[in-house]
């Protein structure tokens, strides 16, 4: 009974908390100690909800292909212990990720298709009443194991209804990659963690000739995450709160814009026209000594380029003006359609999937490649086998949502598909656009999109 | 029961003369026509006319996935006239479509000509020529996408080698550079459709023609000119006309190569319907975008109509 008062008393605790961190400056500044404690063994008496499984169910789900080899497998492994659990079926289609989100809004559309999607950002918030609500689920996992982090809830939760609509399952956390051996010949000990010294190791390095490189071009990742990661770290931002008032139009923004410029200048030629695998290509082949990525550059290193992987370090994004971390990273969401004949056998995958044995071997396995969403995953033994993967389990906890400070919806979906924030940075970087003329820009689209 | 079962005199011959009546129908042009053409008809209304509808239904509305939408009548046209990046999207379509048609037209019409010559090994060639239409774009695309990769390109390896530049061209990060590039990708991949289509064409046109020239002491470019040219006219004319077409619809040589970017550089109606539509979730002004290829189109398929009936 004490014990229970003790956890009743630090779930409290936990809101206050958060509740505090999410009105005020961010999301991203609590401390994970201060967040919460959990207990093991009182996780072991929450309850599951009672889901009672349709006859010999087959649960259709549609997934974004590894980005890692070892993901797929695991994820394989670990639905073979549910068929085998339950005697259910799972069909799975693995899709390139990018191509997720057209095929889920069309199943979503026409009301038919898979009965489980593994989505991408605000796809959800797309088509809120399509989706089943999963709040128990949710519910159960985020008391099993220490709390969803607030950024999770932002996207989990549907904005209007509250209920969830979604269980977030991981992000594809991004730091900054460095070369060692070569910060050093530039005379620092480690790329600093702020913005200003960021800027200076940066110059340093392309004066002695290893420039760094930053997707500038349509890189659905890599460009969108470090393009808002810095204009967030100057305090611009697209909306406000109320999701109606555009406010790129800042003169934060133009300090960003200011400031990116230079930073620019030590990229190596040629990033306007980056995708996604470009600053993969170019850090392990040598030609580059800083970019920002996902953990597959360190898996891939790893596996095929043993010395490159003796001399990468990771680190997190740094912190900029604003004084606090402001990151995103790729953010993967499971949600259940409405028109599946198989709500509860989906529900009961999905819990299945999140449950310790499970999530912890596919987040050991893959190396981290998968940022956990639920708090107690923080200290999985697997985060420490390596010290270049232990910065992308603070990716989730540093993370602030696309289309902040305004909700998730048609509107942010739309500013960023449609590379605002991207295109305003290469507008100013390739010299096509003043900062002015860029924000302008940036800020029509914005009107239409959150009109 | 029995008298259920039995068929009487007259109603024989109601049948019989029902069945006149039918067969007579039936030997009539117009009914059988009708008959036979039906289902391709139901095929046709179904699978092209009804979602040719629905698009223009939904560039009237507000329609986002997931969501039915309002009727807005030309909010988003309107719009998009004065939107910077769908008038950017609109230059780079004309441009793409004329210069990679016109390339298309004189590289495929020459290699026609070369190729309908007698000469050891021509059915090889032929073959090699057609490569680039037989390969899946998505393919060659991926191959031209490593090719003019802005640090891996082997054209700037070579031209590095031999010193005639010092950095790698940044093919695909430079605006014009990336137009230039994608451009040559798809002229490429339609040489060879010119050229097979005018060398069917070639091939027919009477070799007595050629010899009457020659005794009046005709050169080869007032053979060209007075002969090959009006003769092949009306197939070049479809020809261009098709091309014109698959070239302004283009999507997944852009859409693999640079996305639309460098900052909407690339971007063609058929990217951008697709990225405001799909990705985005706006379906009304996707739809309304590729609306706008329509009449564009059937602009250009009613000149050469127009032109071919003047040449029967």
């Amino acid at each position: 009974m004490k014990s229970d008062k003790k956890k009743e008393l630090t779930r409290r605790d936990f809101m206050k908390k958060s509740a505090a961190g999410l009105a005020g400056a961010g999301l991203a500044s609590l401390s994970m100690d201060a967040l919460f404690q959990w207990d093991e063994a009182l996780a072991a008496k929450v309850a599951p909800p009672p889901l009672k499984l349709e006859k010999n169910p087959v649960v259709k789900l549609l997934r974004w292909s590894g980005f890692v080899k070892s993901d797929e497998q695991i994820w394989t492994a670990n639905t073979k212990k549910w068929e085998k659990a339950t005697g259910g079926k799972v069909v799975t289609e693995y899709l390139s990720w990018e191509d997720v989100r057209s095929k889920a809004a069309m199943e979503a559309s026409v009301g038919a298709g898979h009965d489980i999607v593994l989505g991408w950002f605000d796809d959800p918030h797309l088509y809120p009443d399509r989706l089943l609500d999963v709040t128990d689920v949710a519910t159960y996992l985020g008391k099993k194991y220490g709390g969803w982090y607030p950024v999770c809830e932002m996207y989990g939760k549907d904005s209007k209804t509250k209920r969830w609509i979604a269980l977030p399952i991981g992000s594809a956390g991004i730091c900054p990659n460095y070369r060692v051996s070569w910060v050093r010949e530039a005379g620092y000990e480690k790329v600093p963690d702020d913005i200003e010294g960021f800027i200076k190791c940066a110059r340093a390095l392309k004066a002695k000739g290893h420039p760094t490189g930053f997707a500038l071009g349509h890189a659905v990742g890599d460009a969108n995450t470090w393009t808002h990661w810095w204009l967030w770290s100057f305090g611009g931002k697209a909306v406000e709160a109320d999701g109606k008032t555009i406010a790129i139009n800042s003169k934060e923004t133009l300090q960003a814009l200011d400031s990116v410029r230079e930073l620019y200048e030590t990229m190596i030629p040629g990033v306007a026209s980056w995708l996604d695998p470009h600053n993969n290509k170019a850090f392990l082949s040598g030609q580059i000594s800083l970019t920002a990525n996902g953990n597959s550059i360190f898996y891939a290193s790893m596996k095929k380029f043993p010395e490159i992987n003796k001399d990468l370090a990771t680190m997190n994004f740094p912190v900029g003006p604003v004084g606090r971390p402001t990151e995103l990273s790729l953010f993967s969401l499971a949600f259940i359609f409405k028109h599946t004949p198989v709500p509860n056998a989906a529900k009961h995958y999905l819990q299945f999937m999140f449950e310790k044995p499970q999530y912890g071997e596919w987040e050991s396995g893959t190396w981290g490649y998968v940022t956990q969403t639920l708090k107690s995953y923080y200290d999985l033994p697997s985060w420490k086998k390596d010290p270049r993967i232990t910065p992308y389990r603070e990716c989730m906890g540093r993370m602030l949502w696309n289309g902040y400070e305004g909700p998730l919806g048609p509107a942010s979906a739309a500013a960023m598909s449609e590379y605002v924030i991207v295109d305003m940075f290469a507008d100013v970087c390739v010299g096509k656009k003043s900062p002015k003329s860029a924000v302008l820009a940036a800020e029509r689209k914005l009107k239409r999109f959150y009109r | 029961m029995n008298h259920e079962t039995t068929v009487t005199d007259e109603q024989t011959g109601l049948i019989g003369r029902s069945w006149q009546r039918t067969s007579l129908a039936l030997q009539q042009r117009g009914v059988i026509g009708v008959l036979f053409t039906m289902p391709v008809g139901v095929i046709l209304l179904l699978l092209l006319a009804y979602p040719f509808v629905l698009g223009i239904w939904l560039s009237f509305t507000d329609t986002i996935v997931g969501r039915t939408g309002k009727f807005i009548g030309l909010e988003n046209y309107l719009y998009l006239i004065f939107d910077d990046v769908f008038l950017l999207t609109t230059f780079n379509t004309l441009l793409y479509t004329a210069v990679a048609v016109l390339l298309k037209l004189i590289f495929g019409f020459a290699l026609a000509i070369v190729l309908n010559r007698d000469f050891k090994g021509k059915g090889l060639v032929r073959a090699i020529v057609l490569l680039p239409w037989i390969v899946p774009t998505a393919l060659s695309t991926i191959v031209f996408w490593w090719l003019f990769d802005s640090q891996f390109s082997c054209f700037s390896w070579v031209l590095m080698k031999m010193g005639l530049i010092s950095t790698p061209i940044d093919f695909l990060g430079n605006p014009n550079n990336a137009r230039a590039s994608v451009i040559a990708v798809n002229v490429w991949r339609g040489i060879p459709f010119f050229t097979i289509g005018l060398m069917a064409g070639l091939q027919t046109i009477n070799q007595s023609l050629y010899e009457a020239a020659d005794i009046d002491g005709a050169g080869p470019w007032v053979k060209f000119k007075s002969i090959t040219l009006p003769v092949i006219m009306p197939l070049l004319a479809v020809i261009t006309t098709f091309s014109i077409i698959w070239t302004f619809a283009d999507f997944h040589l852009i859409w693999i190569m640079t996305r639309g970017g460098p900052a909407n550089a690339t971007h063609i109606y058929g990217t951008l319907s697709y990225q405001r539509a799909i990705p985005g979730g706006h379906l009304g002004e996707g739809a309304a975008i590729s609306i706008f290829i329509f009449p564009i189109l059937l602009v250009c398929v009613l000149l050469t109509a127009r032109y071919l009936r003047r040449e029967d």
